[in-house]
């Protein structure tokens, strides 16, 4: 395959042999300890003294899936709106106070919980703390910020109706959920639900979620258990109250049968494509095999979903495959920006390749590949205070086991071709594949109609 | 924070640069090229990011695909990027795994060319054009990243053309091109490599000897055009660009010196009080208190070349009209210019500086990536260490001076994407339902 012309534009060199690996430094993840306050909540401490920063994360059970019908987006509101002014603070003072400290606080909630996380240097760590806990459990809700808040979030929504990945993104949502699970409207709401949303809903909202019984408050960097437990006790353990009790997300789909959905978005010289369904949980006991399987499948550069569709085809300049692991079954989906007039051919490749993973068994050098590289990147996942406390907030999201991250690594290597094709026959379901693509329809009408793959479905953007 | 360095020339002109952290058994290899898009010839815009791609896909010794595939066998993360003035390539291993990424990147250094195709180079093309549908063409504002360059460096300058290149060039490079470009930049002389983690540094520097001092030096690089420019742009530029978008968004953008001098650091404090984070006088403003943006945020495109940008960006909120936007925007910089940052102002900035640095050096291929960078563009690996210094070193009085002399009328360009005939009504319409919507339960 050496080209002689190119070769000799430079004189080639003997290479020196490919070289082994030397002998692996072991590695654990950071110890962590947990500690319980009086009034319920719960502390998980790492110290990791590499360099003098400390980051926090408030785990609280108050995410997108607690949202009542018709109020979508109330979760993601009330969690923005914590650092919009405490009872002590105004939304103006409070940003400069905690930026003045060279920290961030931010607040935010996903589907199954919201995080208010802080990062400082060690030495602002007990004011910086202090304004984190007042955020928690002392915001006042300004009418004005909220309302603010909602335009932005309306503004969000207009923008994502222009953007092609955003539409295709939401619409698929639909096009996989019933139309009554949570899951089938944006984390976020829509521009239905969000101008709902009221001040006393979400002063409401917090009153009965956020609190400390639904709490874990995580703690990773420069200090020490006692130090953050103390830090703790001295500005949270006067906060008391039972969050309320909720149902579980319904994660119910939306057809049983396969279905083409066209979402129009014309002059589009690129489609965004969309293929799958509902997936698993995250606490499924097929995780590991799962992770494995994608990897294979479309997780890592080297899947086949990538190599055939970019470096085979030059369809796209990236197709990835994954599982978006909640507390109740996320999507499955295979995704890619494919050119117009090559789209129907690119579905017709990921639908092949799905096939293909669950009959054929997989190589042991793609078994190993898949393996190996989840197995060595693990330390590198965790390098900073952030990822670490990261890291303990999926735990306590997931119900994880404490030793979840010391068994990772020998439970990936575990992984076998058997499982993989087993997982692959077991979860992913090619007659129940929702095919979504979101583009130019003069363009792309016709050569999905010749696909035959279910009805083809007409989809508008969400109205509101 | 001090990050420990040691560092040599090979002979063969490759520098180097060791930076030993044992706290975590992982490894960054990092190497900067100092060639990005503004070394392309005419007629080969986007040249510079194509031949990154093609640096993935094999040599002599490594299959197509196969180095992404040998470093993630390893357990290791990596990529490559290009910008205006230089392209750099990484990975990140555990410490065992060093001789392989080495070996990897000595590789291709030493025998790209022998595995080149006509076949690879037209699959790349494609992806490349992909990247460009995907990235710019079919993203609302996409075209900004060749806009605003184009509107602030005149046509002759090296930073004025489109980093990702035109379809009619990307069709027009061939395998020679390829030859060309990998013979003139792709050399030790034009390049820097970064060890940064966990090793044993006698090994590693026997690895590097071994790898990397038996390939040859390059020949004489073409010199690029003049790059220096007035301080100002003297006078106010302004684009309008009717886009598929529903939210009207100003670019404003000022030319300033260039990454590394006093007048970029005082440019960068600059930016932090008008436009990094909640507490910046733009977010305050024009975000909560007016309420004409719905984001605002500033930034540099750091080049260490002639001369740099400083931009603020602000997307209108729907109702928003574009004056009231523009008015707010400019009177914000206005009243920096007329009476500079206060003394809580340049704490916030300071403080938000000190610990972005300390925070961006947690990783060992940020800290690799800051040692290539100071390495190429200075040869001065050990900046990193005073950069919180420099910053510190920045006066209230260098702020204001700063904003005289470089946020005047006459150093404004502005870059404005509107609605385009046709979306207006239906922009109107939205509009409508979403102010009314919004307001009907206030």
């Amino acid at each position: 395959m050496t080209n002689p012309t190119l070769a000799a534009r430079r004189s080639p060199l003997d290479a020196p042999p490919r070289p082994e690996p030397a002998a692996p430094r072991p590695y654990h993840f950071p110890r962590f300890e947990r500690r319980t306050l009086d009034n319920g909540m719960r502390l998980l401490v790492a110290p990791v003294h590499k360099l003098p920063v400390v980051s926090v994360v408030a785990v609280v059970d108050a995410g997108a899936t607690c949202d009542p019908q018709g109020r979508e987006g109330l979760a993601q509101l009330a969690a923005h709106a914590l650092t919009e002014g405490t009872t002590s603070l105004d939304a103006v003072a409070l940003a400069q106070r905690v930026e003045r400290l060279g920290a961030s606080l931010d607040a935010g909630a996903d589907w199954d919980g919201a995080l208010v996380s802080l990062t400082t240097l060690t030495r602002h760590v007990d004011e910086a703390f202090a304004l984190f806990a007042d955020v928690l459990t002392r915001p006042v809700f300004p009418e004005r910020e909220i309302e603010r808040l909602k335009a932005e979030r309306i503004a969000e929504l207009m923008h994502l109706a222009t953007e092609p990945r955003g539409l295709a993104d939401e619409a698929f949502a639909r096009a996989v959920y019933a139309p009554d699970s949570r899951y089938a409207h944006p984390e976020g709401g829509s521009r239905t639900s969000v101008p709902a949303l009221t001040r006393d809903d979400v002063a409401a909202f917090h009153a009965a979620r956020y609190r400390p019984s639904a709490t874990t408050l995580v703690v990773a960097g420069d200090i020490t258990l006692d130090a953050a437990e103390a830090l703790a006790r001295r500005t949270l353990g006067d906060w008391t109250g039972e969050a309320a009790p909720r149902a579980a997300a319904d994660d119910r789909a939306a057809a049983t049968e396969r279905r083409t959905h066209l979402v129009a978005k014309a002059d589009a010289q690129q489609s965004e494509l969309r293929v799958g369904h509902v997936g698993v949980p995250r606490s499924h006991p097929d995780y590991f095999p799962l992770v494995v399987m994608n990897a294979i499948l479309g997780g890592l550069f080297n899947s086949r979903v990538n190599l055939n569709l970019r470096e085979r085809h030059g369809y796209t300049y990236g197709a990835h495959s994954g599982f978006d692991w909640r507390v109740q079954a996320g999507p499955f989906v295979v995704a890619s920006a494919v050119q117009s007039e090559s789209t129907a051919a690119a579905a017709r490749e990921v639908l092949s390749e799905i096939d293909r993973i669950r009959t054929e068994p997989v190589a042991p050098e793609e078994l190993s590949l898949a393996t190996s590289y989840l197995d060595g990147v693990f330390p590198i996942r965790y390098e900073t205070t952030a990822a670490i406390a990261g890291a303990l907030a999926n735990l306590t999201l997931y119900g994880l086991p404490d030793d979840y991250f010391d068994a990772y690594r020998g439970r990936i290597r575990a992984v076998t071709a058997a499982d993989v094709q087993r997982v692959a026959a077991e979860h992913l379901h090619p007659d129940r594949l929702q095919l979504l693509v979101a583009g130019d329809p003069e363009a792309l009408r016709a050569p999905l109609e010749a696909l035959e793959f279910g009805p083809l479905l007409l989809t508008e953007p969400e109205e509101g | 924070m001090r990050i420990p360095i040691e560092t040599y020339t090979l002979a063969n002109g490759l520098r180097v640069v060791l930076s030993e952290d044992r706290t975590a058994p992982i490894v960054a290899v990092n190497l900067w090229y100092h060639v990005g898009s503004a070394n392309e010839r005419a007629g080969r815009t986007g040249f510079a990011h194509l031949f990154e791609h093609m640096l993935f896909q094999g040599s002599a010794n490594v299959g197509a695909n196969e180095h992404f595939e040998l470093v993630q066998r390893a357990g290791g993360t990596l990529n490559g990027s290009t910008w205006l003035d230089r392209t750099n390539y990484y990975e990140t291993v555990p410490s065992n795994q060093l001789a392989i990424a080495l070996w990897l990147e000595a590789d291709r250094m030493a025998r790209l060319l022998p595995a080149m195709t006509q076949q690879k180079l037209d699959t790349q093309r494609d992806v490349v054009k992909n990247e460009r549908r995907w990235s710019v063409d079919n993203q609302p504002y996409g075209t900004w990243w060749e806009k605003l360059p184009a509107l602030c460096f005149p046509p002759e300058h090296p930073f004025h053309h489109s980093l990702i290149g035109s379809f009619e060039d990307l069709d027009a490079a061939s395998l020679e091109d390829v030859a060309g470009f990998f013979a003139t930049y792709y050399v030790p002389d034009n390049a820097v490599l970064t060890v940064a983690g966990d090793f044993e540094p006698a090994e590693a520097k026997r690895l590097i000897d071994e790898l990397f001092a038996p390939i040859p030096r390059g020949g004489p690089r073409p010199p690029l055009p003049p790059m220096t420019l007035p301080p100002t742009f003297g006078g106010e530029r302004r684009e309008i660009v009717p886009d598929d978008v529903v939210l009207s968004r100003i670019f404003l953008a000022f030319r300033i010196p260039p990454f590394g001098t006093d007048g970029h650091y005082a440019a960068s404090v600059a930016a932090a009080i008008l436009g990094l984070r909640q507490g910046s006088r733009l977010y305050r403003a024009l975000v909560r208190e007016r309420q004409v943006a719905s984001e605002v945020s500033a930034f540099t495109y750091d080049l260490a070349k002639g001369s740099d940008l400083l931009v603020l960006d602000a997307v209108a909120r729907p109702e928003t009209e574009l004056a009231a936007l523009e008015a707010a925007l400019v009177a914000e910089v206005d009243r920096l210019v007329a009476d500079g940052p206060t003394a809580d102002e340049m704490a916030r900035a300071m403080a938000l500086v000190e610990s972005g640095f300390v925070l961006g050096l947690q990783s060992a291929g940020d800290r690799a990536d800051q040692l290539s960078r100071f390495t190429t563009y200075f040869g001065a690996p050990e900046l990193v260490n005073v950069q919180v210094e420099r910053y510190r070193a920045v006066t209230a009085e260098a702020v204001h001076a700063f904003a005289r002399e470089r946020m005047g009328e006459d150093n404004r360009a502005f870059l404005i994407y509107v609605p385009k005939e046709g979306s207006d009504e239906r922009r109107a319409a939205s509009v409508e339902s979403a102010v009314a919507n919004v307001g009907a339960e206030g």
